[in-house]
């Protein structure tokens, strides 16, 4: 065991914060659930990109400088200090591309991953149907093989950016006879394909976060097939584990909240209700006990290891502690914490209002907290179906 | 940075494990209950001396291994795991370290050359405990006594019994009045520190027997509930029974990297050691008390007798969340060292703006 970080990750640690500091924008980009917002986090992307900074863990030839786990979750701690956007492409750059890079010809990968990491194709995930939502398996969307060309009907919904994405990924299935898990195959999709049509939803802030998207007869080259035809679940369940895995929320994140919960405590402190101390002090440790499990599993896959149903812990971890910063924060800023940052009164409410309402989601999106806790009774605990 | 333990922990963790399961049943752990049994719990002890606990952070030139904190967390949360009965983190953990940083030879000759053997029995009693556990079987009590660290032999101890709810952690009054410049070991200063660091050590070693005890709270329960019917199937099957049980272990998974890093911190002496200390603590102890309140609902009626020996296990998870500062007290520390410490607060690797 060994918590200090060495000479090198320092040095590494001090060239992000240096090219970060010097690159991140300010005032802070427009949210990215709006088309004008979009466009700017995907220019943030290629800058990003530019820098060598988009993907760190990602070999050098797809853009990345082949970094460890350890010096991604370094870059990640500069990246949230520096206060920089929300990654526009975290469904490409998190779960799709570590899915391309197990599963994807040597094709594939050359012609995904590089516009992956600059942000010239933004990705949106199609998992999601009306009737498949926990129960995935559920899904009924189509694949008709035609000579060399799938052709797509159905619809998929709720897809994270998929109003303004330029590619979605998702299960389809292409054995009519088949049943649940079984005769899926995994897809990739330009949106602008024709017989695709993608509706915008606004969501519970009101911008439109998410869309559905309809297939009509759409035609989709087999060459954007990613792994073997009818064991796209084994795929997309890969992908999911990266979701839940590490990847998805890394640590700085909820550190960076915490931290912001503490100067607001400093701040309106006095006038509060003496129980929100303890709540802030909960906060902060639940972010320590997240970022050192996090340290635990990259050093335990860094050490040949490998992450399983133990996901599932991280995740109701996550969300749960997420969703309990957010209430805090709004506790302290009392009835106020409803005003819309514009209100004139609004003071410093900031952002807290809007993290409230993300951070809602977390318990849903990512196999909600209920099957988690399914999975972990289960698979970890070994109870019976 | 490397967050993992040594494949010689992992090695000597299961030797432990394995040791208390053989020796440490519940049937033995019952016996002991009895006072008249501390003979009992000395042969008891004994055996996990063989396995080198109680000395390894003792001083070589006193029998020890030298060690720290990381090598002993995970041995001690076998010992939680198992309610192993007696002083093991105020001997191992706590009163072993005081007497090696004291630094007195002749003490440390005295005192600590038996402890590796397990001839030697330490206790230490804190002012963050008003009663001492197990002080019945120590040989000798370290005493911090306001400002002053005092040794009382056991023949110069004055106890009373005082009867309480988890019967395999007998609690004591300690009367220390005949406390005197003979058994004054160090004053000042020097008394002072090895005072506070006790309080840290003696939290860290009560947190991670807490884990241990949390563990085994839940494996109990997923045990019963596999085996146990109602309504034509195993309970276990039932989804209030599974989520129940799932929200527990998300508690004890996030506790525990919490109290490996003040494994670390206290290894390192960090200068943020103490609030490390206190997060793992308070962590531990809910989780610990969380998997007794869910272990005992899984189990039913049967979970709420005498025989069962679920008892043993949710006892020890309040006994101990209440040793060492209550979780309260652990989040208060914390609380006051993120918010009112003059700088912004920092924490693991990410360092706010
Ligand atoms: C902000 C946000 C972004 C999203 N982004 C995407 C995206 O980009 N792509 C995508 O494909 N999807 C996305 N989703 C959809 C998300 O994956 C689904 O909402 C989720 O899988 C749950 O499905 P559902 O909403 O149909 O709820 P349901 O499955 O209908 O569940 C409703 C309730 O029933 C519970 N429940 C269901 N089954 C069980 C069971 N077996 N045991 C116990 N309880 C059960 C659930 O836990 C939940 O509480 C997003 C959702 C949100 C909120």
């Amino acid at each position: 065991m060994e918590l200090s970080f060495s000479p090198q990750l320092q040095a590494f640690r001090a060239e992000a914060r240096t090219w970060l500091d010097a690159n991140v924008p300010d005032p802070a980009l427009p949210s990215l659930d709006t088309a004008e917002g979009f466009a700017l986090h995907r220019g943030w992307e290629r800058k990003l990109n530019e820098g060598r900074w988009a993907m760190v863990p990602w070999p050098v030839e797809y853009g990345g400088r082949g970094a460890n786990l350890i010096e991604w979750l370094v870059f990640e701690e500069e990246y949230y200090r520096a206060g920089a956007p929300l990654r526009v492409n975290q469904n490409g750059i998190f779960l799709l591309g570590p899915t391309l890079m197990e599963y994807g010809t040597p094709e594939q990968k050359a012609r995904f991953l590089p516009k992956m990491a600059s942000g010239e194709e933004i990705w949106a995930q199609g998992w999601s149907e009306p009737n498949a939502g926990s129960d995935m398996a559920a899904i009924r969307s189509t694949a008709r093989r035609e000579g060399d060309f799938f052709v797509l009907n159905g619809q998929k919904t709720w897809a994270s950016r998929g109003a303004f994405a330029d590619w979605l990924f998702g299960i389809f299935r292409t054995d009519p006879d088949s049943e649940r898990h079984r005769g899926l195959t995994f897809i990739l999709i330009p949106l602008d394909a024709p017989g695709v049509n993608v509706r915008p939803i606004a969501q519970l802030d009101g911008e439109t976060g998410f869309a559905e998207v309809f297939f009509d007869e759409a035609k989709v080259h087999v060459e954007n097939q990613l792994g073997d035809e009818g064991g796209g679940w084994k795929v997309a369940m890969a992908t999911a584990g990266f979701e839940r895995g590490l990847m998805l929320r890394s640590p700085a994140r909820f550190q960076a909240t915490a931290a912001r919960l503490v100067e607001l405590y400093r701040e309106v402190g006095d006038s509060a209700d003496p129980a929100l101390r303890d709540a802030v002090g909960r906060a902060w440790t639940s972010a320590e006990a997240y970022c050192l499990n996090t340290y635990q599993t990259a050093s335990r896959l860094i050490a040949g290891g490998s992450i399983g149903s133990e996901a599932s812990l991280n995740k109701i971890f996550w969300s749960e502690m997420d969703v309990h910063m957010h209430e805090t924060a709004l506790s302290l800023l009392g009835a106020r914490s409803q005003l819309l940052p514009h209100a004139p009164e609004a003071g410093n409410v900031g952002s807290w209002l809007d993290g409230f309402l993300f951070s809602l989601a977390g318990p849903i999106y990512a196999g909600t907290n209920e099957i988690q806790r399914n999975v972990i009774a289960e698979r970890l605990l070994g109870l019976p179906r | 940075m490397d967050f993992t333990f040594s494949e010689d922990h992992a090695m000597f963790r299961d030797s432990v494990r394995g040791l208390l399961e053989r020796e440490c049943t519940p049937e033995r752990v019952r016996t002991l209950w009895q006072p008249s049994d501390s003979p009992g719990s000395r042969v008891l002890w004994g055996k996990l001396a063989e396995l080198g606990i109680f000395g390894m952070m003792a001083p070589e030139n006193a029998g020890g291994l030298a060690m720290n904190e990381v090598d002993l967390v995970l041995p001690l949360i076998e010992t939680g795991r198992a309610a192993f009965p007696g002083p093991v983190v105020e001997c191992a953990a706590v009163a072993v370290p005081a007497l090696r940083d004291l630094g007195d030879e002749a003490l440390q000759e005295l005192w600590l050359a038996g402890v590796a053997s397990g001839d030697t029995i330490l206790g230490f009693a804190h002012a963050a405990n008003n009663l001492v556990a197990d002080a019945d079987v120590v040989d000798a009590l370290l005493v911090g006594q306001g400002s002053e660290l005092h040794l009382f032999p056991s023949d110069q101890l004055s106890l009373t019994h005082q009867p309480a709810n988890d019967p395999g952690r007998r609690l004591f009054k300690v009367d220390v009045s005949s406390g005197s410049a003979d058994t004054r070991i160090a004053g000042g200063q020097a008394a002072s520190s090895l005072i506070a660091d006790a309080l840290d050590r003696g939290a860290f070693g009560t947190a991670a027997q807490l884990v241990g005890v949390a563990q085994q709270l839940v494996d109990i329960a997923v045990t019963y509930a596999t085996q146990r019917e109602q309504f034509g199937k195993p309970i276990g099957s039932f989804q209030a029974i599974k989520h129940a049980l799932a929200t527990v272990q998300v508690k004890i998974e996030f506790a525990k990297p919490l109290l490996y890093r003040a494994a670390n911190s206290l290894a390192t002496r960090a200068d943020t050691r103490s609030a490390d200390v206190s997060q793992a603590k308070a962590g531990a102890g809910e989780a610990a008390t969380a998997a007794a309140k869910t272990s005992l609902q899984v189990h039913g009626a049967i979970g709420y007798t005498w025989e069962c020996d679920l008892q043993i296990w949710m006892k020890r998870a309040w006994s101990l969340d209440l040793a060492w500062g209550s979780a309260a007290f652990h989040r208060g520390r914390v609380a006051d060292a993120i918010i009112d410490g003059s700088s912004p607060a920092r924490s693991f690797g990410f360092e706010a703006r």
